[in-house]
This record gives structure tokens, sequence and C-alpha cells, in this order.
């Protein structure tokens, strides 16, 4: 078999965090290659490296092969034809101006080879997403990538749009492509993969044959002892606090029920993609829903009410520190009071800033601070608020392991004192490590609940598992 | 909590957070040494004066501009104020002012219009009402109108005291109050302002409101001095009272602003105009000169973040 990329020993380092270290991955014409591993495991940075993105700290990669990478996120212009878009940047030109025939002559051959049946003059955004992903694979294709990865392409599809890729992939690897394939659906992976590379904290702890069973694979994937680094100190537990029932929004999730109690922290793990921080946001009133209701200490909030829902006593520490949790051009204490700016007591602020022991002035910008100090401080503008309830969605992504810990203290006392603590999380040793109870989030629904003894195994054979909509 | 050293007052540090006051005094001593009359109190009093009407109006653009957004009808909403004064008395002036702000808040919160598009509509509206009002007529004032812009006393003109006056509520009300420190957090970043439970919508409209009651009262002043309200009175006014916001530092992208800088930027444009009749520089050249002392303070600003 012709090997198109051979890449030995990457090593990529990002500040104090080892996000490579050491891969050895090779790409083969005619074979998908599919990469396995939790989030943050390593995959995105490895494709980022052999897209040549981020440059490698140690390690060779070779090999000819051009190469061609879609992202989830998909790189169209919406507002431009679908020709347009397929020669996007090196479009046909005649006496300097663009050649429309010749684009309209060229743009079905294109589309035939991923089998997309669309009127090339239509405009890209009027395609549904399954059709504007096969639209940048035809592209990638008409730029003669020998190697083409695919970045998690199938979260963002239905079944039958996913079918249908896999089929697109197959044929593709028959006439000679090298193909990289990101999932986490490992019945997708069983159904096509022909090498499996499984990542783990940045490296490659094993590769597989296309036989391997989804058991291996997630005792590859999650494979790492449970230590005292997640030191949960469990109370009893008091009167429900939190109460989410019958919660839907259309096409997003559907029948969610969960409970929270007093002293208690409740995970819910999953992948990407399930539903999980919709749900967080909807029930602290950011989004609307369709059905369902939410309760704060038995009582009800109204939707779309982000005030109604803080006066009950719910916070919500966001997924994206910096795009939804500080404002960056403010000082750190003006993040800190931001909550409670109609009460504001400079006395308590200093008081929970010493007690986060956070790392920088409260007069200091907050963007001079670290990771783990910027989520310190918006878990301590909830601090400030006194909620009854707060919800964290994921917590600690690119927080170092220290600060880790100092959150996880910090869920402790909450609960200490009777508060209760929703924690979404897609770190599975934390989710389990940190909760006393964990709901497994899948396609939008509740996939199943777990005692606070679970393994890692168990939830993700919950997470991974198809639900028949 | 570790403190860092550099926090101590040194002059470097003051000087570059005081960009726009460092390039006030320089601008200033330049024309002195030209001309020298420039110092002369009556002309330094005469600089207050023609500061003061961009200035308080400013002010109110200062408020949108930190919260992220824009105002371009100030200029007629001034105008439409003080020809409603004119016409009825100068309060109503006033209210009119704080409506025109109000619909553009509900156009941009309610509307979800981009400020840029929402402030433009009454560009147009309210110049529009001007002139159906006046019939295209200047009007006189009434002698309340008329006393905002005369001398309390030889050398002390009310509109310096009334700049002061807008300076000192401008300030109070971005640094103390809960609107004020929401306007940074929205202009900083909605998302998480809306996530810590602002109502961005209502603040929204507070703001514009605010905006249209500063620059009515700056249409009021204008029309003091003058004794009259035109209809074609501070027409392209917006853009000296952005220019004076961007000047004193603050940032177009939200977040960031002073009302000492938006007074400093206020007093370069007015220095800069005065400096330059002094020496008798063209009309036509000054718009020149203007121009580029805007972009050379936009440049430096964006060369000092970097």
């Amino acid at each position: 078999m012709k090997a198109l990329i051979t890449a030995r020993g990457i090593t990529k380092q990002f500040g104090a965090t080892r996000a490579l270290d050491g891969v050895d991955l090779d790409i083969n014409a005619g074979e998908v290659h599919v990469l396995l591993g939790e989030n943050g495991a390593g995959k995105s940075t490895l494709v980022k490296v052999l897209a040549g993105i981020h440059s490698h700290d140690e390690g060779t990669i070779e090999g000819e092969a051009s190469l061609a990478v879609i992202h989830q996120e998909l790189a169209l212009v919406p507002e431009l034809s679908v020709a347009e878009n397929l020669f996007l940047n090196r479009l046909p030109r005649k006496f300097g101006f663009v050649d429309r025939a010749e684009m309209r002559r060229r743009a079905p051959e294109l589309l035939d080879r991923v089998g997309l049946n669309v009127d090339p003059n239509a405009k890209v955004k009027d395609l549904g997403i399954a059709q504007q992903q096969m639209i940048e694979i035809a592209r990638a294709l008409d730029k003669d990538a020998g190697v083409l990865i695919l970045d998690e392409p199938t979260a963002v599809l239905t079944d039958t749009e996913t079918d249908r890729l896999l089929q697109i992939m197959a044929q593709l690897r028959d006439n000679g492509v090298g193909l990289v394939f990101i999932t986490h659906h490992l019945d997708e992976i069983q159904r096509i993969a022909d090498r499996i590379t499984v990542l783990r904290d940045g490296r490659s702890v094993g590769v597989l044959g296309p036989r391997a069973t989804t058991q291996h694979m997630i005792e590859l994937m999650v494979g790492r002892p449970i230590e005292e680094q997640y030191p949960r100190a469990r109370q009893r537990r008091g009167k429900p606090l939190l109460r989410i029932s019958n919660f839907t929004r259309r096409g997003v999730f559907r029948d969610i029920n969960i409970e929270v109690h007093a002293g208690e922290v409740v995970g819910i793990a999953g992948l990407v993609g399930a539903g999980r921080t919709e749900v967080a946001r909807a029930a602290f009133g950011v989004d609307d829903y369709d059905y369902g209701s939410v309760e704060v200490d038995g009582k009800p909030l109204p939707r779309n009410n982000v005030q109604a829902a803080i006066k009950a006593g719910l916070g919500l520490v966001p997924e994206d520190r910096k795009g939804q949790g500080l404002v960056l051009t403010a000082t750190v204490g003006q993040n800190l009071e931001l909550a409670t700016l109609a009460n504001r007591d400079e006395k308590r602020l200093h008081d929970i800033a010493g007690k986060l022991r956070i790392k920088g002035r409260v007069e200091q910008p907050v963007k001079e601070l670290s990771g783990g100090n910027q989520q310190k401080v918006v878990i301590g503008k909830w601090l400030l608020a006194d909620p009854k309830v707060l919800i964290l969605d994921e917590p600690t992504r690119g927080v170092d392991v220290g600060a880790k810990v100092e959150i996880y203290e910090l869920i402790n006392r909450m609960t200490a004192q009777g508060r209760a603590v929703l924690l979404v999380s897609s770190d599975l040793p934390e989710v389990i490590g940190m909760s006393d109870r964990v709901v497994v989030m899948a396609h939008g629904r509740v996939a199943g609940e777990l005692p606070k003894d679970a393994t890692q195994d168990q939830v993700m054979a919950l997470a991974v598992q198809e639900i028949s909509a | 909590m570790t403190t860092i050293s550099s926090s101590r007052r040194t002059p470097q540090k003051f000087i570059a957070e005081n960009g726009a006051l460092a390039g006030l005094l320089l601008l200033a001593l330049v024309i002195a040494i030209m001309q020298p009359t420039f110092l002369s109190a009556q002309n330094l009093v005469n600089v207050g004066v023609q500061a003061a009407v961009i200035a308080i109006m400013a002010f109110g653009m200062t408020f949108v501009v930190v919260a992220g957004g824009i105002d371009l009808s100030v200029g007629s909403i001034a105008a439409l104020a003080a020809m409603v004064g004119a016409l009825t008395a100068g309060p109503v002036g006033l209210v009119v002012g704080a409506l025109c702000g109000l619909v553009n808040g509900a156009l941009i919160s309610y509307g979800k219009l981009p400020p840029f598009i929402a402030t433009l509509a009454m560009l147009s509206v309210a110049r529009g009402l001007t002139l159906v009002i006046s019939e295209g007529q200047p009007h006189e004032t009434d002698a309340v109108v008329t006393f905002l812009g005369s001398n309390l006393a030889p050398m002390v003109p009310l509109p310096l005291l009334l700049m002061l006056l807008f300076f000192g509520i401008t300030g109070l009300i971005l640094t103390r109050t809960n609107l004020g420190r929401r306007m940074y957090a929205i202009g900083g970043n909605e998302e998480a302002a809306k996530l810590s439970g602002i109502d961005v919508r209502k603040q929204k409209l507070w703001i514009y409101a605010l905006s249209g009651l500063f620059a009515a009262a700056a249409g009021l002043v204008l029309a003091g001095r003058l004794g009259s309200a035109g209809p074609q009175a501070a027409a392209g006014y917006e853009l000296d009272a952005i220019a004076a916001v961007v000047i004193g530092g603050a940032s177009l992208s939200g977040g960031v602003g002073r009302a000492t800088g938006t007074l400093v930027g206020a007093l370069v444009l007015a220095v800069l105009r005065n400096g330059l009749n002094l020496l008798q520089v063209p009309p036509f050249w000054q718009q020149v000169v203007i121009g580029a002392v805007i972009a050379l303070a936009a440049l430096l600003d964006s060369l000092r973040r970097r």
C-alpha cells in the first residue's frame, strides 16, 4: 500500500500543556484511517499540525500528497452560488472576468463525483447542511487532494445523510484517496474504518484493525486510572432545588427530566452536540424552549428570562469563557460584580477574590489572567450572587491541573453550604469523579442515568448509543 | 493575591493612558509658539465656548460608543430640539430629544436594527421634522434659551459652565451608576452581559435616550448662543461628536471610553479650529488638517493598543 503521509514522533506544546506527545500516524492511499479519542485527546491538534495550521515542536512529517481538511464549521460563502463556492479563489476567467459558462460546465462534473444533485446556480445558504458538506468535499477533490481529512463531519448529519457520506467516503477510498476520519460514533467506525489510531492525552495509545470491538476501543480511549484528582466530598442530599421537567425544544432536545437536590452534584455527560449546553442555556432563560418547565426551589421560572432565573437563585457558568463568560475589556473586579450590580458590596467582592485565590489584582484587566484564573473570576461572579443552584458548563476546559482541583474544591464548598450543582462536562473522568449521579445525554435525549460509581465504559456506551428517532 | 509592581503611577504610564491629553497640550504649545495671542484669556474662553456644543453632544455619544453602538442622529436631534424649544419652550425641546433617542433605542433593541441604520434613519427624520415645523425658517429663541448661551459675568460664559456640568454628570453616570457599569459590560461583551442577568435591551433604550437628551441640550446651547434656532443648525455635528469620542480614546468596538477622554477630544477639535483661524489658514485647508489630525489620533491609539 502506498504511504501518502508519514508522521513520526509529532510533539506539540501549548504553554504548559503537551497537546501532542510523540504521535505516529500513517495515511495510506485507499484507506480510511480513523482518529479516535475523547474531547481534548489531541485529535484536532494533530489535524491542524498535519494541515500546517499549527507548527509542530518535534517530529517529522513526510509525504508529497496535497491535503484537504473538512472542518466541522464549514468554510463556504452562503451568499454565493454552488458553482462559485466550488471554484472559490480560482474562478475560471476570460478577458479578466469570471467565465460563468466554463464554471457552469465544470461544476456538474465535480458535483457528480460526490453524488450531489443540486443546481450549480443555487445559493449555498439555501442548501441543507449535509449538501453543504458535500460541496466542501467536492471542492477539495477538485484541488486533487490526495488526502482528505474529515473532522467530525457526521456530528451535524442525520442518519440517512451519514449513510450517504459513508458511501461517498468508501467510493473515494476505492479511487485511491487517503482518508482521515474523526468521529465519536463507534458504529460508524465499525462500518468504514480500515485502521484506527486511538489518542489519549496527546499520545497514541494503540492502533487497531477494522474488526476492533467497541469494548476494546472504549477501553483504550478512556483507560486511565482515576486517582484522587477528583476530591469529591459527598453531602447528605437535601430537598430538590432544581427540577427540569419534560423539557423539549424541537430538533434540539426532547423530554429531558433532571432533578438536582441540595448538597448534590449532578453531572451531564455526552458527546459534543448531544444537546447538553442547549438544555443548560434554555433552563437559565437564555434560549427559548417549546415544552416543559424549570423550577428552582419549588418556584417555576418564566421562560426566556435570565433576570428571573438569577433572582430565583440560578447561575450559569457558560462553556465559552471568553465569548460568553467575561468582559475582556474590563477588570477583574468589574467582571466579578457583573451579576450583582444592583447591590454592590466592595467588601464581599474583595473577600471572594481572596477566597478564590485569584492570581491578579481586582483592578487588573481580566485578559491578563491565565485561563484558570479567568474561570475562577466567572465562578466568583456567581458566588457573589449567592445562587441556590449553579450550572457549570465545561468549567475546566482549557484550565491547568492545579486550577482544576481548586475549581473542584469550590464545587465541594458550594454543596457543603447546601447549594446544588449541575455539572456539564465532556471530560469523562471529571464528570464521573465529581458527580453524585451522572445523566448521560445522546441525540438530544437522556440516554440513561448512572450512579456515582459508574465506569467510563458505561458512560461511553450510553453516549454513543443510537436512539431511533 | 499577588500584586504587580507596575501599578505605581509613573509619568510614562500617565501619558500612555492619556495620549489625547498629551496631544492636546502639544497642539496648544505649537499654536501658542506660532501665535501667542492664542494664550490670551479671552481667546481661551472662546475656545471653551466653541467646544461646548460638540462636547455636550459627544458626552452623550460616549455612552453609546462605550456600549458598542453609534448614534448618527445627534446633529439632527439637536436641531429639532432647538426648534421645538424656540417654538414652545426649552424643556419641551429636551423631552423631544430624549424621545427621539428612545425611538432609536427601541428600533435597535426590539427592532434588532443595527445602530448605524436606526440612527441614520433618525438623522433624516429629525432633520425633516425640523424643516416641517419651522417651515424652513429660523426662529428666535425665548429668554430662557437665550440665557443658556449668554455670559453669567464677564469672562464667565454659561456654555462653558454647562459643558463642565455635563462632563461631571457623564463621569458620574459612567463610573458610579449601574447604568454606566452596564454600558461597559454591554459594549465589552454583550453575550456575557446578557448571561450575567443584564437586561441588555432595556439598557440600550436608556443609553440612546440619554444620547438624545444630551444632543437636545447641546442644540439648545447652540441656539442660545446664536439667539435663534435654524432649520439647518448642527448639520454634520454628529461626525465631530464621534471624532471627539474617538480622539478621546474610546473604542468604536465598545467597552472602552471615559468622560475625560471625550472632553479632551472635544477640546482638541476646538483648539485646532481656533488655532487654524488665528494662523489664518484658509478654511478649505482647515478641513484637510482636521481630518488628518483625526486619522493621526486614531492611528496613534491603535499603535498603542498593539
